[in-house]
């Protein structure tokens, strides 16, 4: 079985690792292209319905050069790893780029993209409660289906719309259970692997992706979980890579029992509405109902609770602030919930994402005195 | 105060004094019960003025302070909290100084950082009303203001123009908000809406930018009567005054001054002017002076900046759709994609005749600092302008380096002399 176990995360390591290769998989053996979608959030269904395969652009781990010509120092480490992946034509296999602005710097970027590849934008409406805020974004999204059926020679309609919407749905059900499962079985899930699985869902036709993670699940579940002597935490943030950081969390024994990351598990937290309304509209949903995320506005600020709930149902000993470099979002989120965990006695520690690092000595120590301290 | 009339004032002394008595008004609001909000400086004030709203504008507030120098007091306060350096500079002196207040009226003391700070005293809001028409950075730290004080928090999204012109969907959702704020208002002062004085002070509002605009187009003449960097000054009003007439009778004061000046034959600049100069970005408020004698040490004069014209917010006062409103206040120049960006740009230059453009870096704004390069690109293949660039910052004294301006002010002078005289020859 463990053998099993390995050969399913081989998989996952394996179509992480190497997002090129899952590209030219998807081209080869379909016909059809692929389409990126920057982060943090779009109607990825859309792109599914055509037959395209959407592909997540979060970055990477390049030693940053040609990106300095056109971003200032201070703009996030993710952006600049997109822009230096721009200009060296790493994307231009793309058939389009699907482009949400709800920072600052996404709406810039989307103003300047170095790539051949054409550049769809659409905006989120930030007053998120108002029914004609749907509306918009619903407007927003039949102008964007508009330019994917012109990319892509396929029209797409509301019943590969639903089917999309469905085999999304599951997927998101699927991996909010793997989450829940990875956290009881730390010592056969590894942090690293953890990641692995959320990752490979960016670069995977979901249907396939949950397939495999059903059969990885049950192969789990065969076996009998082991107490866990190391600590808990959860970790909240846009993203925690490179892979180096995850080693630390592995070697230090603290287990990742729930994510808030904007990578992984705010992208399956909410799902498509049912119902009777037009899938475009049930998908517009989806941005009201989302919560908990710097870009997500939030005037009764609930992601300092959400973190507490998740700190509480999880039994997690900590909170791991992995926060981005020059993330302006997620540092003007971090004072307020700071100051509820403090409140509360909630332990929380926050170390500094880069994804251009190859050192990590820094959290390394920090993450160190946090493990001894709990 | 001063004792003359305002009728007998100048268009600097109005300024002053209508500076003064709004700080005084949102004193005695707060002192008589009546409430104030703090606002974000291009959010729509018709809705809270047409209620009677004492208003306050964090922006400028903070703008003040740190061209008194009190910034760095400020900053540390918000450090303390857990604000990153990264954070706006404007942010984090007004969340500073909020917290400063909050522990004044919690502990009945005075923190010595409030007693000792050279800002003009406002009160605490009992509301707060943002808008992200000139960044998103406005919903985060207005959510803080709301989540910290415990307040309600009015938002008017104004969703990015990644197309241009404005959808009808966008207005018809901006105007939707403007309805809905007024529902949230109804409920926040306990009394219904006022929809005649609502009337009132959106035409109130255009008389004031129609003399905003009077005053912006002065630059156009040359030799210039107006000194770009006196809008930076007289911005405060159009920022927290424009639904009030103090905005109007300023403005159309400093209107009227700048046009007898110019039929006297007379210019702003003291000597002549060699060249003119575009002004991208957010003045440096902590080195106000010194950004500005750097480029008239050289003959250079500012008259163009793209900046201050964003309070060009002309609509249709009549148009009780609000769509017109709507519209006003979603296309901002940097709420709209790089295309409308460059062509707005290129006009406020042909207009102020520039020869030249100084884009600030700010390290506190990455809305106006992410699109740099590529605008200086496209506006120089348009009307082949030379320009340079300048690490800033707003409000942070420790992100701007005078002598690093000053060399790149005097490199700017330079092109600029020598494509004058290439073009001369």
């Amino acid at each position: 079985m463990e053998q099993n176990i390995n050969a399913l995360l081989e998989q996952f390591r394996a179509v992480a690792a190497n997002p090129k290769k899952a590209m030219e998989d998807y081209i080869a053996e379909t016909g059809k292209g692929v389409i990126g979608i920057m982060p943090l959030y779009a109607p990825e269904e859309l792109v599914h319905a055509t037959g395209f395969l959407p592909m997540g652009l979060w970055g990477g781990n390049r030693s940053i050069s040609k990106a300095r010509t056109y971003l200032p120092p201070f703009a996030c480490s993710i952006m600049q790893q997109v822009m230096e992946l721009e200009c060296d034509g790493a994307y231009d296999d793309l058939s389009a780029v699907v482009f949400s602005v709800p920072c600052d710097t996404l709406k810039c970027m989307s103003q300047k993209w170095k790539g051949t590849a054409p550049v769809l934008v659409f905006t989120h409406p930030q007053n998120r409660g108002l029914e004609s805020a749907n509306r918009f974004l619903e407007h927003e999204y039949a102008v964007l289906q508009e330019k994917l059926e012109a990319i892509t020679g396929v029209k797409i309609t509301n019943a590969a719309l639903e089917n999309s919407i469905q085999i999304y749905n599951e997927n998101r059900a699927v991996m909010r259970e793997f989450s829940h499962v990875a956290a009881q079985y730390p010592q056969v899930i590894s942090n690293k692997d953890r990641h692995a699985v959320f990752k490979a869902r960016m670069f995977m036709e979901k249907s396939r992706h949950t397939t495999l993670v059903k059969e990885l699940l049950a192969a789990i579940k065969a076996t009998e979980p082991q107490p866990w002597t190391g600590k808990r935490v959860v970790v909240t943030g846009i993203l925690l890579e490179p892979d180096g950081l995850l080693d630390i969390f592995d070697e230090l024994g603290l287990a990742i029992v729930a994510d808030d990351l904007a990578q992984e598990s705010r992208q399956v937290r909410v799902d498509v509405p049912e119902g009777n309304e037009a899938p475009l509209y049930r998908l517009a949903r989806v941005w009201q109902n989302m919560y908990g995320c710097c870009v997500a506005t939030d005037t009764k600020k609930q992601r300092g609770p959400m973190l507490m709930d998740m700190v509480r149902k999880t039994e997690a000993d900590a909170v791991v602030v992995a926060m981005m470099k020059f993330c302006d979002p997620e540092e003007w989120d971090y004072p307020i919930y700071y100051r509820q965990f403090e409140e509360k006695g909630i332990r929380s520690l926050m170390i500094e994402v880069d994804q251009e690092a190859t050192a990590f000595e820094q959290a390394r120590t920090r993450l160190q005195s946090l493990a001894e301290t709990l | 105060m001063s004792e003359k009339m305002p009728s007998q004032m100048k268009a600097k002394e109005l300024l002053a004094y209508y500076q003064a008595k709004l700080d005084e008004e949102a004193r005695q609001a707060k002192a008589n019960g009546k409430l104030v909000c703090w606002s974000a400086s291009v959010a729509p004030p018709e809705m809270c003025v047409a209620m009677d709203i004492a208003m306050v504008y964090p922006e400028t507030h903070a703008a003040g302070i740190g061209a008194r120098k009190g910034a760095l007091d400020m900053l540390d306060v918000a450090d303390r909290l857990g604000y990153s350096v990264d954070c706006c500079s404007y942010g984090r002196v007004n969340i500073g100084y909020m917290e400063l207040l909050k522990e004044e009226a919690m502990s009945g003391k005075t923190p010595e950082a409030l007693a000792n700070s050279p800002a003009a005293r406002v009160p605490l809001p009992d509301l707060v009303i943002t808008c992200n028409n000139i960044c998103n950075t406005l919903l985060k730290w207005y959510e803080n203001l709301a989540a910290e004080l415990n307040i309600p928090c009015i938002v008017i999204d104004v969703p990015f123009n990644h197309t241009m012109p404005v959808s009808e969907e966008s207005k018809e959702y901006i105007a939707d908000q403007f309805r809905n704020a007024i529902s949230q208002l109804e409920v926040i002062c306990g009394r219904p809406f006022d929809y005649e004085k609502f009337h009132q002070v959106r035409q109130q509002t255009q008389r004031s930018i129609a003399q905003w605009n009077r005053i912006a187009a002065m630059s156009q003449y040359k030799p210039s009567p107006l000194n770009g960097f006196d809008l930076f000054n007289y911005m405060a009003l159009v920022v927290c005054a424009r639904s009030r007439d103090y905005a109007e009778i300023t403005f159309k004061k400093f209107a009227d001054e700048l046009e007898e000046l110019y039929k006297q034959g007379g210019s702003a600049f003291k000597g002549a002017e060699q060249n003119r100069v575009t002004w991208e970005g957010i003045a440096v408020w902590p080195y106000l002076g010194q950004t500005f004698k750097a480029l008239k040490n050289q003959g250079s004069i500012m008259t163009g900046s793209a900046y201050p014209n964003m309070w060009d917010l002309s609509y249709d006062a009549e148009d009780e759709s609000l769509h017109s409103m709507a519209e006003a206040y979603t296309r901002t120049y940097i709420n709209t994609c790089l295309e409308n960006k460059v062509n707005v740009l290129l006009k406020i230059m042909e207009k102020g005749q520039c020869d030249g453009v100084l884009y600030h870096l700010n390290r506190s704004c990455k809305l106006m600092s992410f699109l740099n390069v590529e605008t200086a690109e496209l506006i120089q293949e348009k009307n082949g302008l030379p320009y340079v660039s300048f690490d800033g910052d707003q409000t942070d004294p420790r992100n701007f380096a005078p002598a690093q301006y000053e060399t790149r002010v005097q490199a700017l002078g330079e092109m600029m002399d020598q494509a004058q005289q290439t073009g001369q020859e």
